[in-house]
């Protein structure tokens, strides 16, 4: 037999390299062995796979956030790898929140040097913003963070993620299970490029789990664990629309420019933000979709309760779900068939061969803060600290036909709209009206639009005028102070620099 | 000259700082601050205060604003009124206006602190509150008993307690509906309705807007931002209405500019009173656009 | 105007704030704190003593907890304090 391979060898040189056959199973051991055939992927604590795992200082692991504040996994695994005694690594969360504020004693103790994330809040984002890494984070944006991926930046060598069920294999799904999260759209890019994908599990259903949203083919070990998040806080139910007045009347002008802005007619396609007045926006679209028989060809992005209820209602045809803000969007997702999830790359990643949000006619959007050149912070409070994300916010509002921002005018005397943003994560040229709850101010550059609004009547001024009002009402705010220290760097979704972000001073 | 429209008249509690500090967005077409029974004895003082100061921000100015002070047979009633007419408030209503004696008392101390402060004397309006039987029998007297009389509201809290029956269908209202509204018009001035509770029940509101309206009333008093606008829909013309207000108009300039003593529109004689009310129509509908 | 007792006026609701004033000898005695100190603490500070100086108040510990409140607010609940504070009720409009 060797003598074949040898002949084989001569003939392509070094173009072909064989390899003789040895058994059915050389190169499929497992095969040969029951329990491995099986349950080789199963083990019953995650130290045990953290020792198949190769842990090195320096490693990047990554981790998943659609179980928001109810997540449990990443403060769990951090501890253990803190308890290994591992340095200077890498964290790529997709997102972090105030549940992970045990995070800055990992840091402090040398165990995370770098951070990778789209936003930070609470005790955590506050310990960073005055200076607690040497290193500056890294925020990007849902689809520029696959970018990075995709570019090598970030180079995973251990992705953990949570998920509600998955079986032996490793086919998992948001779904089912006592902690549901729903759509696992960030957790689906992890799988794919992490050198070794860790799954935390609560719950090991039969075989095969379908239908999968992670693939048995990317997972390499499945870790059983008690809780891998608080229900209570995963998914509070369908958030009950507001009946503050000042955010019903900003979220019915809203929806008077989406009706004028000239795309609002059938086969229109949408996404909106989870906050009070988007969800508001919403509900008073639906009325006058009714009136005009409109229906909205798709919505994308985060999905809410309000969102499913005009699906259901035959208003908007398909929901593309990259992350389920609430238990009604997790169970729809579940049961209604033109209720899919994407991954954040098919969703918004810029280097895809194609993304979804290129294909948005409307955004609403939020905004901390929002400059006279349209330039908007979603970062950054205006005390300087980190509080917020960049999430989908400069992926859709670069690609939307019309991008709307949503806000009032001032937050507990502090103006929304100012002269210069604190930290620049969306620029202006990809924002195309302000709502506020002082009048609606349209981007220079969209003049048609601005024609629309004025003929409908709508209340336009200028964004000059919202700022010379706010200042009015407020008085004139002190300029943060901050040092020279970059704390944090704003990557666009093409990994540009747009910003950075200084340490406060104390 | 286009006549105030005053179909809205948001109240707000003057003890609420956060009420104060963001209730000019809404644009009601009235603004009125409460010291009377939104405030507590305690917090009288420093709601009058606030007021005071609210009077004077460059965003009230814009919209007109009245306050709502305690009765002057109370220690509050008087140093309201200082703090109204000093503020700058447009009007000052009167709760429990029962006759014609209530009006001159504060009209007096109105006008004198008015000299005091440098205010143009006079221009502090009034509005009378109805609160009683006795105020709903003496409504003509009342309506017509001061030329700083902008408007005559009825209150129904109080008025059917002093009726001896409770907030219903709207018949426990009917008579003192019709009475505060022919005073109004007899003495040429406006009308209010009362205040409708349950902000909840937007369906149960629309439709009282839509009989006070029908009745002839110019607005409501409101609790909650949510209902001006309904009130401004409700009091939005049709679009057949528009359209017709406009060739009245049109009508009735083309008469003027011929120099004809009668205007007609299809054969059909229109006089002041159907012009005047076209001119209402468009007005109506330059605020607030044509009912949805 | 002199503080003769301890006083309060206002409310931690959003948009308000608390003053709390009492008696002194040594001076005025000025604590601010506030939501917005960062952005809005000079001006807060400068409201406060031009409506002290404007009442005549040279004496007194005055306490502010700020919710984020706009100028007018805080001369309204300042001033109040200062009237209970002083237990007066004559005021002079002019000075207010």
């Amino acid at each position: 037999m060797s003598h074949l391979t040898q002949a084989l060898q001569a003939l392509s040189g070094s173009a072909r390299q064989y390899e003789r056959f040895t058994g059915a199973h050389t190169h499929t051991p497992y095969l040969a062995d029951p329990r491995q055939k099986y349950q080789r992927k199963l083990f019953d604590s995650i130290d045990d796979v953290l020792e198949r795992c190769e842990l090195h200082d320096g490693m990047t692991i990554s981790f998943h956030h659609a179980f928001r504040e109810g997540d449990k996994v990443i403060n769990y695994v951090m501890a253990k790898l803190a308890e290994k005694g591992l340095r200077g690594l890498t964290l790529a969360s997709s997102s972090l929140m105030t549940c992970n504020a045990p995070l800055i004693e990992h840091i402090k103790a040398g165990v995370v040097t770098k951070i990778y994330t789209s936003g930070m809040r609470g005790e955590l984002a506050e310990a960073i913003s005055h200076g607690l890494m040497a290193e500056p984070v890294e925020i990007h944006s849902h689809g520029g963070r696959v970018h990075l991926i995709e570019k090598g930046e970030i180079s995973i060598d251990i992705a953990f993620l949570a998920v509600s069920c998955c079986d032996e294999y490793g086919n998992a799904s948001g779904s089912g299970g006592a902690s549901r999260c729903g759509s696992l759209g960030y957790a689906m890019v992890d799988a794919r490029y992490a050198r070794k994908v860790v799954l935390l599990t609560e719950s090991i259903e039969p075989f095969p789990l379908t239908p999968a949203s992670l693939t048995q083919d990317q997972v390499d070990y499945i870790v059983r664990i008690d809780s891998v998040g608080d229900p209570a806080k995963i998914s509070v139910g369908a958030a009950r629309v507001t009946s503050n007045p000042r955010e019903l009347m900003i979220a019915r002008s809203a929806a008077d420019v989406i009706e004028h802005s000239g795309y609002f007619r059938d086969g229109f396609s949408l996404q909106t933000g989870s906050g009070a007045a988007s969800t508001a926006c919403t509900r008073f679209l639906e009325s006058r979709m009714r009136k005009q028989n409109i229906v909205a060809s798709f919505a994308l992005g985060g999905i809410t309760g309000t969102l499913v209820d005009l699906h259901e209602k035959g208003l908007i045809k398909t929901l593309l779900d990259t992350q389920s803000f609430d238990g009604v969007a997790g169970d729809s997702l579940a049961k209604n068939p033109n209720h899919v999830e994407i991954s954040t790359s098919v969703y918004a990643n810029p280097s895809a061969k194609a993304a979804c949000c290129d294909r948005v006619d409307i955004v609403i959007l939020s905004a901390l803060e929002i400059d006279t050149d349209f330039n908007v912070n979603v970062l950054t409070g205006s005390d300087g600290v980190m509080r917020g994300a960049s999430g989908g916010h400069c992926d859709v509002a670069a690609a939307a036909n019309l991008t709307i921002v949503v806000a009032p005018l001032i937050r507990s005397r502090i103006p929304t709209v100012v002269r210069q943003v604190t930290t620049r994560v969306t620029p202006g040229e990809s924002v195309d009206v302000l709502v506020t709850d002082h009048g609606i101010a349209v981007n220079p550059a969209r003049q048609e639009v601005k024609a629309r609004l004025i003929a409908a009547g709508l209340p336009v001024v200028d964004i000059d005028t919202l700022h010379q009002r706010a200042l009015l009402i407020s008085g004139e705010p002190k300029p943060i102070a901050f040092t020279s220290r970059i704390v944090g760097v704003v990557r666009y979704r093409d990994g540009s620099v747009i910003d950075v972000v200084r340490q406060v001073k104390a | 000259m286009m006549k105030k429209l005053r179909r809205s008249m948001l109240f707000l509690p003057g003890s609420s700082a956060a009420m104060l500090s963001t209730a000019f967005i809404y644009r009601p077409d009235s603004i009125m601050f409460d010291l009377e029974d939104a405030v507590s004895l305690k917090e009288k003082d420093s709601a009058r205060l606030l007021v005071f100061h609210a009077l004077q921000h460059p965003l009230y100015k814009e919209i007109e604003t009245v306050v709502r002070i305690n009765p002057l047979n109370t220690p509050f009633g008087l140093k309201d009124v200082e703090a109204a007419v000093r503020g700058g408030a447009d009007v000052i209503r009167l709760p429990k206006t029962d006759t014609p004696d209530d009006i001159d008392q504060l009209e007096s101390e109105i006008a004198r602190i008015e000299a005091e402060c440098g205010r143009p004397v006079g221009s502090t309006k009034l509005m009378a509150a109805i609160e009683t039987a006795v105020g709903v029998i003496n409504a003509v007297a009342i309506a017509k008993s001061s030329p700083r009389l902008m408007g005559i509201a009825l209150a129904a809290f109080d008025y059917v307690m002093d009726m001896q029956t409770e907030r219903s269908d709207g018949s426990e209202l009917f008579y003192a509906r019709c009475a505060v509204l022919h005073a109004a018009r007899g003495a040429g001035i406006d009308a209010f309705d009362v205040v409708y509770a349950d902000i909840d029940d937007e369906a149960g509101f629309l439709k009282e807007v839509e009989l006070i309206k029908r009745l002839g009333f110019n607005g409501k008093s409101l609790i909650n931002p949510r209902q001006i606008e309904i009130v401004h829909n409700a009091y939005a013309p049709t679009q057949e209405e528009v359209d017709y207000a406009e060739r009245v108009i049109a009508a009735a300039e083309e008469g003027d500019r011929q120099g004809l003593g009668v205007v007609s529109l299809n054969g059909k004689m229109i006089d002041a009173p159907i012009i005047n009310h076209a001119r209402v129509v468009l007005d109506r509908k330059n605020a607030s656009g044509v009912r949805q | 105007m002199k503080i003769v007792k301890a006083a309060i006026a206002g409310t931690l609701e959003s948009s308000d704030l608390v003053v709390k004033v009492s008696p002194g000898e040594e001076g005025l005695d000025i604590t601010i704190s506030s939501e917005v100190f960062k952005q809005f603490g000079e001006q807060i500070a400068a409201v406060v003593k031009e409506t002290l100086a404007a009442l005549n108040v040279t004496q007194g510990e005055i306490i502010i907890e700020d919710k984020g409140a706009l100028d007018c607010v805080i001369r309204a609940r300042l001033q109040a304090a200062i009237l209970r504070g002083a237990e007066r009720t004559d005021i002079v409009w002019e000075k207010l």
